[in-house]
């Protein structure tokens, strides 16, 4: 049994223009000491599925539909109580920016201590040694003096790493990452990422990687899920992404980064502009962006299709490609029509 | 553009030094050494990429060199005239322009589109008539790939990217010859990046512009520059062309940083050695004596605390600030 099945997912906002689909029947398990990305650009909901598993969402966003399972307990519905139990405890959670995730006017040993104390039975010393040990262990020097200081005299390098060092003091079996390194230096980030590489070997818990950052991701991800407008379009294993893409718009975001050879050339970029989730086509939400789109793709959803063992997608071009090379043939003549009408 | 041209320095920067004053105390101040004795020159059709670290005081270079901070000391040369007097300044801004950051907050809320565009054109008296004004937009408008109907319409309506385009017609509004790009390219998507990546080009190619491209995502300064230039604490550490100083960086720092670089493929990254530095960049406020990377530098000796490290050119075009450059590689 995996880990964390997280099935048919569905999160909305209600806001005043409407119904906002954040999270859109997202699927994906996660199993012991793997580290798992997810990756996709702004709006398309990688954040907000995270937050549904922490059940720390805005007050106008909902669960509507689906279910989270850690270890096999349903958490959709379960309620403060267990939800306060799994917070911290089993399921960390580190946020983007670490100016705003610690408070300014307590200092970090208190901060430390106030995780260890509500979360396990130690006592006001013991809590202490601990807090020590995990500033020792995200290679803070002298502790014992930190432990005294506030915040602001850290650099957001180290603030980020006693983010660390508090999501993990109660050993969770998942630590979610949530844009750890996006504020940070190109090599503070690199040493964020060690560090993280690191602690996962040694304390075995399950990543949750959210980034827009592909480097990162193929730095440190086994098995990748890339989301667009609030749904998955493809997951897989990190090779089976980066070296097989069978997604329109991963190939697209692929394509569209800069690498050492792309010098003096022109970048392929995906054209047109994020979509509007207020508005969402019918069909495929990345249709309207999409240079290879068909007809069946304006007007209907691609299901989610098993490539290998180690990879799915969903898009109708590999169902196109499957229909030519006969692998497949449609019963009904009009949907064949369809699929086969790629002008 | 004949060739002769191409090899002129447009842009010419010596011993610039720019230092903000900081409050430490009743009526006490002690000076921040943003940028500290940087010399440089950027070619007529050319992009000069700037990297760095957040506080090694890139950004400063960019608007000081538009005398948006005046210089602490030092000379700015502009097309063979040295900067000086406040009529130079007017004139250097009509030809050197600037695009911002975040697309959200460079742009007034309650100006139209056209409005935010023509604004340089009001300022400088570009037009004799509203006609003309109009025309000038929409042409701006065409250049930068935003539809004409969206001329009256409000910032908030436009997503990053689209905004960013608005930025860049004002900054073309003048019909500039040069453009500080301060980290255009950070706040938007990586789909929309290359996008705008993309027109960065085309103007240049169009317009002949000289780029100054301010950036900390080193993939992206790789793509889009001709040379680049490394800085730390202030100070410049490397320069040399794009290509060379990604294979084969000189200075300690500038190993470090391109090692750092996360490469968006997994066999790659899983085998690359990478440089970890240790500690954090130290506090401007408190730079260390010498060079100012030997705090971090697992080269260092006494030498790089006595004597700040001249930088000096080491083969054609390259240039190193590193006492041990030549022990080290």
């Amino acid at each position: 049994m995996a880990l964390l099945e997280v099935k048919d997912l569905r999160t909305s906002f209600f806001t005043d223009a409407g119904e906002v689909k954040a999270v859109n029947g997202v699927s994906f398990n996660l199993d012991h000491g793997k580290v798992l990305g997810i990756v996709g650009e702004s709006g398309s909901g990688k954040s907000v599925t995270a937050y549904s598993i922490m059940q720390i969402l805005a007050t106008t966003g909902k669960i509507v539909g689906g279910s989270i399972k850690l270890d096999g307990q349903e958490l959709v519905g379960a309620g403060e109580k267990v939800m306060k139990n799994v917070r911290g405890n089993k399921v960390s959670i580190i946020f983007q920016d670490p100016m705003t995730s610690l408070n300014p006017t307590y200092t970090i040993g208190h901060q430390l201590m106030e995780a260890i104390l509500l979360h396990t039975n130690r006592n006001k010393k013991q809590a202490y040694e601990r807090a020590v040990e995990m500033l020792r262990l995200v290679n803070i020097n002298e502790p014992e003096k930190r432990m005294k200081q506030y915040p602001h005299e850290f650099s957001g390098g180290m603030r980020q790493r006693i983010v660390i060092a508090m999501a993990l003091a109660c050993e969770p079996d998942i630590l979610i990452a949530d844009e750890p390194t996006t504020a940070l230096d190109v090599t503070i980030q690199a040493q964020i990422l060690e560090l993280m590489i690191s602690l996962q070997k040694e304390l075995g818990m399950a990543i949750i990687m959210i980034t827009h950052d592909l480097g990162v991701v193929a730095q440190l991800c086994d098995e990748v899920v890339v989301m667009y407008a609030g749904s998955i379009c493809e997951q897989g294993t990190a090779d089976e992404i980066f070296y097989n893409p069978k997604h329109e718009y991963t190939k697209g975001l692929l394509r569209s980064i800069p690498t050492a050879n792309t010098a003096g050339t022109k970048l392929q970029p995906i054209t047109g502009t994020p979509i509007d989730l207020l508005n969402m086509p019918k069909g495929c939400p990345f249709a309207p962006r999409c240079e290879a789109a068909m007809k069946v793709c304006i007007y209907n959803t691609a299901e989610r299709a098993e490539i290998n063992c180690d990879h799915a997608a969903a898009c109708w071009m590999n169902v196109k490609a499957k229909v030519e090379s006969g692998e497949i043939i449609l019963d009904g003549a009009d949907k064949k029509e369809e699929v086969a009408d790629n002008e | 553009m004949s060739e002769q041209n191409k090899n002129t320095p447009l842009v010419e920067v010596k011993d610039l030094k720019q230092y903000f004053d900081i409050s430490t105390g009743f009526f006490q101040t002690k000076p921040l050494k943003a940028v500290d004795g940087v010399s440089f020159s950027i070619n007529r059709g050319e992009t000069l990429g700037l990297v760095g670290e957040s506080g090694c005081g890139k950004t400063t270079v960019g608007r000081t060199l538009l005398n948006l901070y005046k210089p602490t000391s030092g000379e700015i040369w502009y097309d063979g005239k040295l900067i000086k007097t406040k009529a130079d300044i007017k004139e250097l801004r009509k030809k050197a322009t600037m695009v911002f950051q975040d697309p959200y907050s460079s742009l007034n809320p309650r100006m139209t589109v056209a409005d935010i565009i023509a604004e340089p054109l009001d300022v400088h008296g570009l037009y004799n008539t509203k006609e003309e004004r109009r025309e000038k937009i929409l042409q701006l408008m065409d250049y930068v790939g935003l539809n004409s109907e969206h001329a009256s319409r409000y910032a908030h309506e436009f997503s990053g990217g689209q905004r960013q385009r608005i930025g860049i017609a004002r900054s073309l509004a003048v019909n500039p010859e040069f453009m500080v790009c301060d980290e255009p390219v950070s706040a938007l998507d990586v789909s929309i990046q290359a996008q705008i990546i993309n027109m960065f080009d085309e103007l240049q190619d169009e317009l002949g512009l000289t780029y100054l491209f301010i950036a900390h995502d080193l993939l992206v300064v790789r793509h889009i520059s001709d040379r680049i230039a490394v800085m730390y604490l202030g100070k410049m550490v490397e320069l040399a062309d794009a290509g060379e100083i990604y294979e084969h960086p000189l200075h300690p720092y500038a190993k470090a940083l391109m090692s750092a670089v996360p490469i968006p493929d997994p066999k790659i990254a899983r085998a690359n050695q990478r440089i970890a530095l240790e500690g954090d960049i130290p506090s401007p406020l408190k730079a260390p004596s010498g060079c100012p990377f030997r705090t971090r530098c697992i080269y260092a000796t006494e030498q790089c605390a006595m004597e700040t490290p001249e930088f000096k050119e080491v083969s054609k075009g390259h240039f190193v600030a590193c006492h041990r450059v030549a022990e080290i590689n």
